[in-house]
């Protein structure tokens, strides 16, 4: 792939004018809240307990040392309190029995386009996926429900000596590769719902880019839920070996169901020496469901590792990505978009770990609150003191589009030592009302001028991201913004 | 030909609807017409332009105003600029991270029909001519809109978009504060070269200096909230001789 560096560049005004798509265009609000009757083959019922999770662990033919993580995970989920102390009480409303943990319609992933069923193609074309990202679908690892109903690892892919399938598949096939690091680089026991994800887990992307790869196109999934009630548990492990590249898309968007869906996602990121790994997600989730994931990555000497994380939609999401600095000069960034809509809580942020010298950690971090929408910014950026020659850099705007709109920050940034160059800078701004009749008054409706004030206040960081992405961000934005203004 | 029609207009704020600030005004403006409107300070010649615009802070709490014969008073500020209303802000908003380019395309594609996709190529074609037309550098196409400009480039961004918009009608309010005198003579020039092509204009302004540029077909006085005097381009010439003074003296004797 091209190094992060590249994908990073700043597009030139020219290039700008032909990337952007017009911002206003129609939406089909419909997108997201439909759901198909799917004949489960394999359901483990409402509810956990031992047998739920042997029952999970026997459908995927496991080796017992799976089950046996798992088994101790389910204890560990169970000793965990709610991290209800400095979180908000909304967790204690997850109701963890009326849960399902896992639907699976027993189909073994899938090679070509041609062979994915038809309901499944279905799905895709309702979620509104656009042509240029279709044609991503050809390498793609996309996630119905729990198990992958569409894979196909791209030939170059594997040429390249690139392990890309699900986790199933990973621990059963490559143990040798992945049981080294599994539930490393975030313990079981790192937060009630990573030992959750650790007894439940199914599905996800497990990656392995051999030795100096660089693995050319991004590799990409979707995950999507389709049943009421029906918590998705995915597991993600990428190790970039020595030298190795590649950028990982993640993108959701969910039905909207009237009962409260649980997403508990835990994803691992390993950057051996000199390896860059980019990991981007956008997310769009009904505004019901609680999306509690932890994501960490390890980044060797002289690694990068950055999340482009973009949260769009939920009841609540709580999500830290993290990058803990093990290797001298290794490099962690976090850079995250939040949009609060009414309703909705985003508490996001970053944790930046160093534990060598002159490892460098930049955060920057832009929430929306709309409405009665609220945006928390949570930071912990630790430094030690034995540490030389550390930076952070940490930036958080936020931006509120009505008065009841909340935001708050709580940055802790913990550096002991004296050779160390911190900077923490925070904003607050507000959509006026003169900016919106200023749009107006050129012909845009409120809508659409909502909209493009907030894709301004975000245009920095979504000019980071990959084409495709930028455009369905503004879109998902755009869509945001229709149904946010009276 | 169209017409822009105020009728015994009462603007308020919002906040507080029993006390107007423009107390029923009358004026009728052509496309091809250019209507100067001079006034002191706070005597509402701002308050009449946004309100005529549909700002969200003004009331209109009796009168009407009619674009070719029908009010437009129940429409959105958006659906009557796309019915041709443009107005030229005093005080134009700064919109961070939106570029004019996109801004503009935004405003541009929102007047083409449903389903109708604007054409790139043509929409750049003509806001370079319109830019160089004005002496806007083109590096300004990928700045935010307004944001960081100076007074004069803000005006000159506004004339920017209202050439690349089209109005049969537009409000300008005090496009000339801030300009220099090349600058003046630029935005004259592409106001003149708009007007043969059926555009009224509403030109509030406090300095005769910009209607030897613009030349009015009539000149308007308000004083408190609304016209007391009307005339042809010599009458600014009279106010700028002789101040507002005369005005009132005039109309205290009037009303006597
Ligand atoms: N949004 C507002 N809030 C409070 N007062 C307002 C508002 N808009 C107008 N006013 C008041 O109404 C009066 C008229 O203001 P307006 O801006 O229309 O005057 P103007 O004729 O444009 O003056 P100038 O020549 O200084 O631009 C002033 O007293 C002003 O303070
Ligand atoms: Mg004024």
């Amino acid at each position: 792939m091209k190094p992060p560096s590249e994908i990073l560049a700043a597009p030139d005004a020219a290039d700008e004018a032909a990337a952007v798509e017009n911002p206003v265009a129609g939406i089909d609000q419909a997108v997201g809240d439909f759901t198909y009757d799917v004949k489960y083959e394999f359901d483990a019922g409402s509810g956990l307990n031992e047998s739920v999770i042997r029952y999970i662990s026997g459908v995927k033919k496991e080796a017992d040392w799976i089950l046996d993580f798992r088994l101790k995970a389910y204890q560990t989920f169970l000793d965990k309190p709610m991290p209800t102390h400095w979180a908000t009480k909304d967790l204690e409303n997850i109701n963890f029995d009326k849960i399902r943990y896992y639907l699976s319609q027993g189909q073994k992933p899938k090679r070509t386009w041609d062979e994915v069923p038809d309901d499944i193609k279905r799905t895709f074309e309702r979620l509104g996926i656009p042509e240029q990202e279709r044609k991503f679908l050809a390498g793609v690892e996309a996630q119905f429900d729990s198990e992958a109903a569409y894979s196909n690892v791209k030939d170059i892919v594997a040429k390249q000596g690139v392990i890309f399938c699900n986790s199933t598949e990973a621990l059963r096939e490559h143990p040798e590769i992945f049981r080294k690091w599994f539930g490393k680089v975030i313990p079981t026991g790192d937060n009630k719902f990573s030992a959750l994800n650790s007894a439940v887990f199914s599905g996800g992307s497990f990656i392995y880019v051999p030795k100096g790869v660089k693995v050319a196109m991004p590799l990409q999934a979707y995950f999507r839920i389709n049943a009421e009630n029906f918590g998705q548990f995915e597991r993600t492990l990428i190790i970039a070996d020595e030298g190795a590249e590649v950028t990982y898309m993640e993108g959701c968007t969910a039905p909207k169901f009237s009962t409260s869906t649980l997403h508990s996602a835990v994803v691992e990121l390993v950057a051996l020496k000199g390896a860059k790994i980019q990991y981007i997600t956008v997310q769009n989730w009904a505004p019901n469901v609680f999306n509690l994931v932890t994501k960490r990555a390890i980044a060797m000497e002289d690694a990068e590792v950055k999340w482009i994380d973009c949260n769009i939609g939920s009841r609540l999401t709580m999500k830290y990505p993290g990058v803990v600095l093990k290797g001298k000069r290794a490099r962690g960034e976090v850079v995250s978009i939040a949009l609060a809509n009414d309703g909705q809580h985003q508490d996001t942020g970053a944790k930046m770990i160093h534990a060598a010298d002159d490892t460098t950690s930049l955060i920057v971090s832009k929430s929306i609150s709309v409405g009665q929408g609220r945006a928390t910014y949570r930071g912990v950026v630790h430094i030690p003191k034995h540490l030389k020659g550390c930076k952070n850099n940490t930036e958080c705007d936020a931006l509120l589009i009505n008065t009841n709109s909340r935001t708050d920050t709580y940055p802790a940034i913990v550096v002991r030592g004296d050779s160390h160059a911190v900077q923490h800078e925070a904003s607050v701004s507000k959509v006026s009302e003169d900016m919106i009749f200023y749009m107006q008054q050129r012909g845009l409706t409120e809508a659409q001028a909502m909209s493009l004030a907030v894709n301004g206040f975000v245009n920095d960081l979504v000019r980071q991201f990959p084409m495709e992405y930028s455009v369905e961000l503004k879109r998902l934005i755009d869509l945001e913004m229709e149904g946010s203004v009276g | 030909m169209s017409s822009l029609e105020i009728r015994s207009l009462y603007v308020a704020l919002a906040a507080t609807p029993d006390k107007p600030i423009v107390k029923g005004l009358d004026l009728t403006i052509k496309t091809g017409e250019v209507h100067a409107i001079m006034g002191p300070n706070g005597t509402g010649k701002s308050t009449l332009s946004k309100a005529i615009a549909g700002h969200p802070d003004y009331v209109i709490t009796s009168g009407d105003v009619l674009l070719d014969g029908k009010s437009i008073l129940e429409m959105e500020p958006d659906e009557r600029a796309r019915a041709g209303l443009f107005l030229a802000f005093q005080y134009p908003s700064e919109i961070p991270g939106v570029s004019i380019a996109n801004f503009l395309r935004a405003a541009v594609q929102a007047r083409l029909a449903e389903g109708e996709e604007l054409d790139a190529t043509a929409y750049y074609k003509r806001l370079y001519s319109k830019m160089d037309l004005l002496k806007i550098d083109r590096k300004f196409t990928s700045r935010s809109v307004n944001e960081g400009f100076s007074g004069g480039e803000k005006k000159r961004c506004e004339i920017l978009q209202m050439a690349m918009l089209e109005p049969k009608f537009s409000l300008m309010d005090e496009t000339d504060s801030g300009l220099d005198i090349d600058a003046l003579r630029i935005v004259a020039e592409g106001v003149n070269t708009l007007k043969g092509g059926e555009l009224g204009v509403l030109l509030i302004t406090h300095y005769q200096r910009l209607l030897n540029y613009i030349v009015p077909d009539f000149v308007h006085v308000m004083y408190d909230g609304r016209i007391v005097k009307s005339g042809d381009k010599s009458l600014a010439l009279e106010l700028e001789a002789k101040g507002y003074d005369w005005v009132k003296t005039e109309l205290a004797a009037a009303t006597a």
